[in-house]
């Protein structure tokens, strides 16, 4: 492949690409993000490249493995071009009929389609835009990542890759550059919301040869998969916006922070850094522009904490992350002293939408204070789990119910907690709050980097308050000591509860600690340790005073406080919850009724689980006394039928 | 993958060298060159960390803050297997702890463990991404998804 | 170095640019405790006893006076109900780890912190670091280091440096708020110089 030397070059070539793609070629794409790979893609994807050779149609039929879709529920998922059929939950035994009934007799297999949940009719769809799940987001960013397979540049230049980056560098100034970041109102992705062409601005402004600018890429928020399905699914559009960028602020230098819990981003960022070197979109005189830029990429050890910028600034260098005072700040003191500039991933990858729409593009979608789209790793107790990119300003009730179709099993709403572990938990009243920055900031929560997990009935908010405390505890840096020790107490006391230690004033001890924490700490992590506590204190109050007061935990999640129980007039004796019991904590036998032996159970919920809906014979109890177990000679169960078993 | 070969002897110093040279000695690599012995040996040996800290010119109690401070560096020999409970926030709410639980009470070691066999190891990881799969647990790579503590049972019986 | 003017506790105040709001008190002789700080060390900010609320463009937060540098107009108060309250919840989470520690029990007179507010805690660490950075900026012998993270962070000898070269030097000793180092140190010879690993003897 040889060097394209300048946007004329880069034109040419892209018609080439396009010129030599039949439109009207049958294409499967298969989705080979993390997620559907953890169902089996690279099995479905084997399968159908056999079955394709079988029926001898290698030259007429595309097998491409793309980037991740986000309905990460139905996986392992493809689409067929050019008709956008969709087909879910794939196995590599539907790989023949796919291949002789929709490719060569083209006809739509049913009973892989999208059925419409809760229609008496079984409403099929068969086009991917037309399922609720992507027909109510706006897919700016992550679009194009069933389109293409990651690992091939020549499918970004097909669909309009690094166009930005030629107009960028051989018709805008750095400086206009700026300025249109600035104009587009494009708020940090990260977390803080911070504005990038401002921040642009300090970096661009510090007077010093040397500069750098960043990915980071050190997703850590739990249950959080924005960046890392950008990464992998589109690699080239971060580079391409990070390319821009070096070049706006005069840096020639830049990183890529990935986590290495991301082993398929890191390749595939990897590959595409390689290919954009050969292409000549990284290297010496790009693009005939005479800007040099080159990528290195740097992995994370497993640490949370350097998602913040100092603290990944601290880890680039070689040192433990342990995040530094601002100011000064990186835009004046960053990597090895020098000017840099740090953007989180889905940030960069905005950049090139900008430069070839234009401001406008951004700042026409969105609220007052929050422009574009965000991508949101919708998660938990919801139906269509995945990744959905929605406007700004879009309400939580329609992301949770309309893209994420509602709770799962008829379960109740009970809250959703957004932004990581430094996030709040927002209660059903506020699902009608419009998303941006501002608005989840107000009900206490924030935005962060994009985790939304939804939690029902089932889910006790005191144990998620412990359960977040719990994760910082482990990953505070332990430096500072209102971050270290304010959690480690506020940890203690909820543990507390949640073991049914609660006393009288706890909730107002946790409110001072939360307070000292929030005040104190030196860095963002510390800060905001406090969010999940606070919030979850302000909505579910009454959660708190039922663990404190009696003992009870009402979502029956916090062990120490529940008991197994089975309702000797609803047993059955089927045997059923005895064989399974891993702890052989219930006695009984044919014919006899059982019980469960208290002191052995471990309570991990499987009798309840197993029961047979019929008999719901084992039920919970909280905050109550287990009844004595019914005398062993009242057990039999007199002629009991044989269908019962 | 089932049988991965355990070892407890120090990686050969030559291919310590040969990471070393590859990040030109540079002492801001530290940690890139720990986590390639660490992915090349499964676990960092003492004398590799001397090794590291004579050529890299790294004091050793960096070193020692930096290989315990990253979840990634492991300082004991991992066990055949290793098996990762995703503990991350959507796995939480959909019953992770009871999931590690009777994985713990299983395998008889605790998070960050290895057994005495050397059979298994056990992590949490704080999120592999996969959360429709939730609760999730990976042995030797291999997702087992959808996992209820009676379930988790069968999938480790069937590893030797 | 140009100058910059500043007020703290309402007296007007000269510092040189570059300096921390704790030098420039000190400078004009403004007194705001300190467990981390030590004048032979780089700036630490971790113990956050200095803590002051720093006023500037009308918004008011809470620092680290150590690590904050000093600006024009700055308004810094060292003392009022919100630093106060923070230094005395900081202090209580001390005293859990060190209750007789006698640095901190004159604070917490002064503050009204009470030692038994919270559980006690198994090491008299309060992780200022002082002997860390001591040996390493001072001394230049990197014998002691800090391990893990978070709430599990401690503070741990490099036996075959130790071994070499803290008997006959302990001037880290002295630098300790709590008693905790010593400790340490003589554990550490207790279990013999050089140990395999860096991990706890327990675990074999």
């Amino acid at each position: 492949m040889p060097r394209i030397n300048s946007p004329a070059e880069l034109e040419a070539f892209r018609k080439d690409i396009i010129s030599k793609r039949d439109p009207d070629k049958p294409c499967i794409a298969v989705c080979t993000g993390t997620g559907c790979l953890a169902l089996g893609a690279a099995h479905v994807v084997t399968a159908l490249k056999e079955e394709v050779k079988k029926q001898g149609l290698k030259t007429k039929v595309d097998v491409r493995e793309t980037g991740c879709p986000g309905f990460c529920e139905r996986g392992p998922l493809l689409v067929i071009y050019p008709e956008e059929i969709c087909y879910l939950q794939m196995q590599p035994g539907d790989a023949q009929e796919i291949v002789s009934q929709t490719i060569v007799a083209k006809k739509v297999i049913d009973r892989l389609l999208y059925v419409v949940p809760s229609t008496d009719k079984d409403e099929k769809i068969v086009q991917e835009s037309e399922i609720p799940f992507y027909k109510n987001q706006m897919r700016n960013l992550i679009g194009n990542n069933i389109k293409i397979d990651p690992k091939s540049i020549d499918d970004y230049l097909a669909v309009g890759g690094y166009s930005a980056l030629a107009k960028a560098l051989c018709q805008e100034t750095p400086e206009q550059l700026v300025n249109l970041v600035k104009s587009s109102n494009l708020r940090g992705r990260g977390g803080a919301g911070f504005p990038a062409g401002i921040k642009w601005e300090f970096a661009r402004k510090s007077a010093d040869k040397t500069k750098y600018v960043i990915v980071n890429a050190d997703e850590g928020d739990p249950g959080a998969f924005m960046d890392r399905a950008l990464l992998e699914g589109n690699p080239h559009s971060v580079l391409e916006g990070l390319t821009i960028g070096a070049y706006a602020i005069g840096s020639h230098e830049g990183y890529i922070y990935v986590r290495q819990e991301y082993p398929l981003a890191v390749e595939n960022a990897g590959i595409a850094i390689k290919q954009a070197e050969e292409y000549g979109f990284l290297g010496k005189n790009i693009l005939g522009s005479g800007f040099d830029f080159t990528i290195k990429m740097h992995q994370g050890a497993g640490a949370f904490v350097c998602g913040e910028e100092t603290a990944l600034l601290m880890s680039l260098e070689g040192k433990p992350g342990e995040p530094r005072p601002r100011p000064p700040y990186p835009a004046v003191k960053g990597l090895w002293g020098k000017p840099t500039n740090i953007n989180n991933v889905e940030t960069w990858a905005n950049i090139p939408l900008i430069i070839n729409n234009g401001p406008d593009f951004l700042t026409s979608i969105g609220t007052e204070g929050s422009k574009g789209t965000k991508i949101f790793s919708l998660v938990g107790k919801v139906n269509n789990t995945g990744l959905v990119e929605v406007p700004m300003g879009i309400t939580l009730r329609d992301i949770i119910y309309k893209v994420g179709g509602g709770i799962p099993e008829g379960k109740k709403f009970k809250a959703v907690q957004t932004g990581g572990p430094s996030g709040g938990c927002i209660p059903e009243e506020h699902l009608d709050i419009k998303v941006d920055f501002d608005e989840l900031a107000k009900v206490g929560a924030i935005m962060g980097s994009g985790g939304m997990i939804v939690m029902d009935e089932d889910t006790c908010m005191v144990d998620v308050a412990r359960y977040f405390l719990d994760f910082l505890s482990d990953e505070s840096c332990g430096k500072c000591s209102p971050c270290r020790e304010g959690i480690r107490q506020m940890l203690k006391i909820l543990t507390n509860i949640s073991e049914g230690k609660g006393r009288e004033g706890d909730i107002e001890l946790l409110e001072e600690l939360a307070e000292a924490t929030g005040d104190a700490s030196l860095c963002a992590l510390g800060r905001t340790a406090p969010n999940p506590v606070l919030s979850t204190i302000r909505y579910f109050r009454d959660e708190y005073e039922a663990h404190i007061k009696e003992k009870r935990c009402p979502a029956y999640v916090c062990k120490e406080l529940i008991s197994y129980y089975i309702d000797p007039d609803k047993c059955k004796a089927c045997m059923i919850c005895l064989r399974k019991c891993p702890a052989q904590a219930i006695i009984g036998g044919k014919n006899q009724i059982h019980v469960i032996d208290q002191e052995k159970c471990t309570k991990c919920g499987t009798c309840f689980e197993v029961c047979p809906d019929r008999f719901g014979a084992v039920t919970r109890l909280s905050g109550e006394p287990v009844p004595s177990p019914i005398p062993e000679e009242a057990r039999i169960i007199a002629g009991k039928s044989k269908k019962d078993e | 993958m089932a049988n991965k070969k355990v070892s407890t002897a120090a990686m050969g110093s030559s291919k310590i060298d040969k990471i070393i040279a590859k990040y030109q000695g540079n002492a801001g690599s530290l940690i890139q060159v720990l986590l390639e012995i660490q992915s090349e040996n499964r676990w960092l040996p003492r004398e590799a960390l001397d090794k590291v800290s004579k050529k890299l010119k790294v004091p050793l109690n960096r070193i020692q803050h930096i290989v315990t401070f990253y979840k990634a560096f492991s300082l004991v020999p991992k066990g055949r297997h290793e098996v990762h409970v995703c503990t991350g926030t959507a796995c939480h709410v959909r019953g992770a702890p009871r999931l590690l639980d009777s994985v713990q009470d299983l395998i008889g070691i605790r998070p960050g463990e290895t057994d005495l066999d050397l059979k298994f190891s056990l992590e949490t990881v704080n999120c592999l991404g996969c959360c429709a799969l939730g609760p999730v647990m990976v042995v030797d790579g291999e997702y087992h998804g959808k996992m209820a503590p009676a379930k988790s049972e069968e999938v480790l019986k069937s590893y030797e | 170095m140009s100058e910059i003017l500043l007020q703290i506790d309402g007296i007007e105040v000269k510092a040189k640019e570059g300096m921390s709001i704790l030098e420039a008190a000190q400078s004009a002789g403004i007194y705001i405790p300190t467990l981390c700080h030590h004048e032979k060390l780089q700036p630490y900010g971790a113990c956050r006893i200095c803590t002051v609320e720093a006023e500037t463009g009308g918004r008011t937060n809470l620092v680290a006076a150590c690590v904050s540098p000093v600006q024009p107009n700055l308004v810094v108060r060292t003392r009022s109900e919100k630093v106060d309250k923070t230094r005395k919840i900081l202090l209580e989470q001390f005293l859990a780890h060190a209750p007789d520690a006698p640095a901190l029990q004159d604070l917490a007179q002064e503050y009204g912190a009470d030692k038994d507010r919270f559980e006690k805690e198994s090491s008299f660490c309060i992780l200022c670091g002082l002997c860390v950075r001591y040996c390493a900026e001072v001394k230049k012998k990197n014998a002691v280091g800090f391990v893990d993270r978070g709430a599990r962070r401690e503070i741990s000898f490099i036996p075959e440096i130790a071994s070499k070269e803290c008997w006959k030097c302990k001037e880290c000793f002295p630098l300790c708020p709590t008693s905790y180092l010593q400790a340490a140190y003589h554990l550490t010879e207790a279990l013999v110089f050089p140990s395999p690993s860096f991990e706890p003897a327990s675990e074999g």
